[in-house]
């Protein structure tokens, strides 16, 4: 049996959007390793209620992985010191007893704090409305294999759409750019033949709707991608960057 | 054409800009490099002098040494306004921030590195471009040799001897037909004075690193800014990038103030 740890927690705290929001410390105690980061939440949660006291707000949903509620900024890093995983995927063996962790809200300026943990990620909705998305006529589903697709371009297509919009990419940033996200969106239709109409149209529309959110530029640092719980490549940010030069390059346009 | 200013001024295109003028000037360096080696000829300084007239008057040359001076600027300002740009999209920084663990400090440095090589070029076009093409500092050197025994030499003249006398620069023989001459502005002897400064060498060396380092980064970041990532020229670029870029130039550049400083 593992020992049982005992940690001390500094949390952001901020009641809403307008207030300016601080650190506050907290001690957890009797942590099970096998515990996953929110259920440690969860038991200081429970312990703040008990208390009489205001619970940390923090996003969280399916708890496997997939939903990318869990938008925490742990020591320093998104999702915390592993790779590859999302905050609820993250367990209490990744730190030792005695640890001081600091947990902070995604910051970005298109990503402002609704209340301590909490972050409106809604300009990646407004980008997907601008055009991450293939307009079909409803109906009965097509044959399957009725049009052919090579398979690398399947399972790269499939790499992309991976992606489940946690934000971790901008968070990890430091110019809080939404490259990885963006370019993941644009990719996973742009390998596939339904893609193609839109194609041009999608990468300028979703481009000039990141810029309006006010996401940075991209360095090519390579964090967003190292970060990613998905794994998303750097590949695809490269072939946004080309669909957009041949969109620009070859649009109507005067 | 509104769609040209529409793409420069996104945020790709911003990229875009960045990586056309960075590559632009990584394919200057090479120039420069191959260019200066001349200063490590043991000629008393006639091959790069001679090379300096051709650099200063070669209309060709010109033409892209103008658009060399305007990549150099657009490129720093263009870098300074995307960092304040970038900074503006995290109003709130971040208490800890553990940027070793996803990324490389370069990277994360290429802002500082840049403004660093910024200063380095204006105290290095200071020192020579000015000095040569407007200072009144730089001396002048007859290089003669006798057509008769062949023997070789130089005599040093001042800038005021040349004016005075109305000497002209180039190649020309002397009255009696004795003698070929050579005669050229001293920028030899301007690096070679300049570089026996132990702050200056030290400048120069350090300088150096930080075009290593931004190359080091700088160099593939541009092909991936133009969307040119694929595996199978990804290990060739980088190989480039870190063996020509950011070792053997920015070594031979800080080679020339070291081998003048201890010549």
């Amino acid at each position: 049996m593992e020992k049982n740890l005992n940690l001390n927690l500094k949390v952001w705290r901020q009641k809403n959007a307008s207030d300016k929001g601080k650190f506050e410390e907290y001690k957890v105690n009797n942590i099970s390793t096998d515990m996953s980061f929110l259920e440690m939440f969860d038991v200081l949660n429970d312990k703040l209620v008990t208390e009489d006291k205001d619970p940390i707000a923090f996003d969280h949903d399916c708890r496997e992985g997939i939903c990318g509620s869990c938008s925490m900024f742990i020591n320093g890093q998104p999702h915390g010191p592993k790779q590859g995983v999302t905050t609820c995927q993250l367990h209490m063996r990744s730190f030792n007893d005695g640890d001081t962790i600091v947990v902070e809200p995604w910051r970005a300026s298109p990503f402002p704090v609704i209340k301590d943990l909490v972050v409106d990620r809604s300009a990646f909705d407004r980008i997907i409305s601008a055009g991450g998305f293939i307009s079909v006529n409803t109906g009965n589903a097509q044959d399957a294999n009725a049009i052919p697709i090579p398979k690398e371009n399947a399972d790269e297509a499939f790499a992309a759409a991976a992606c489940i919009g946690c934000g971790a990419c901008v968070a990890a940033c430091k110019n809080a750019s939404a490259m990885l996200f963006v370019s993941a969106k644009v990719s996973q239709f742009a390998l596939l033949p339904q893609g193609q109409p839109e194609r041009h149209q999608r990468v300028s529309e979703m481009v000039a709707q990141m810029d309006l959110e006010g996401f940075g530029a991209c360095t090519n640092t390579g964090a967003c991608s190292a970060e990613c719980p998905k794994g998303i490549s750097l590949t695809h940010i490269a072939r946004m960057n080309r669909d957009y030069l041949a969109a620009s390059l070859s649009s109507n346009e005067k | 054409m509104n769609w040209v200013i529409k793409m420069f001024s996104s945020s790709l295109g911003q990229k875009f800009i960045m990586a056309l003028t960075g590559l632009f000037l990584c394919s200057f360096l090479i120039v420069h490099m191959i260019g200066n080696l001349q200063l490590f000829k043991a000629d008393d300084g006639l091959a790069f002098n001679k090379y300096a007239v051709f650099m200063t008057t070669n209309p060709l040359i010109k033409v892209t040494s103008y658009l060399l001076y305007f990549s150099i600027l657009f490129h720093a300002f263009k870098g300074i306004l995307l960092v304040i740009k970038n900074n503006k999209a995290r109003p709130v920084k971040y208490a800890v921030q553990n940027g070793a663990a996803n990324s490389h400090w370069t990277s994360r440095s290429m802002g500082l590195l840049g403004t660093i090589i910024l200063v380095f070029i204006v105290v290095h076009m200071k020192n020579f471009w000015f000095e040569y093409k407007f200072g009144h500092e730089i001396g002048y050197t007859s290089y003669y040799t006798n057509l008769a025994t062949g023997v070789t030499g130089s005599k040093e003249m001042s800038a005021e001897y040349v004016q005075f006398n109305k000497i002209e620069e180039g190649m020309t023989a002397d009255e009696n037909g004795q003698y070929r001459l050579v005669i050229v502005k001293d920028l030899y002897k301007a690096v070679s004075t300049q570089f026996k400064e132990w702050y200056l060498v030290a400048l120069y060396v350090l300088c150096m690193f930080a075009v290593a380092f931004h190359l080091y980064h700088g160099f593939k970041s541009a092909f991936q800014s133009l969307g040119l990532n694929h595996s199978k020229y990804n290990k060739l670029i980088n190989f480039i990038g870190i063996w020509v870029f950011s070792i053997l130039i920015p070594a031979g550049f800080a080679a020339m103030p070291l081998f003048f400083f201890f010549k």
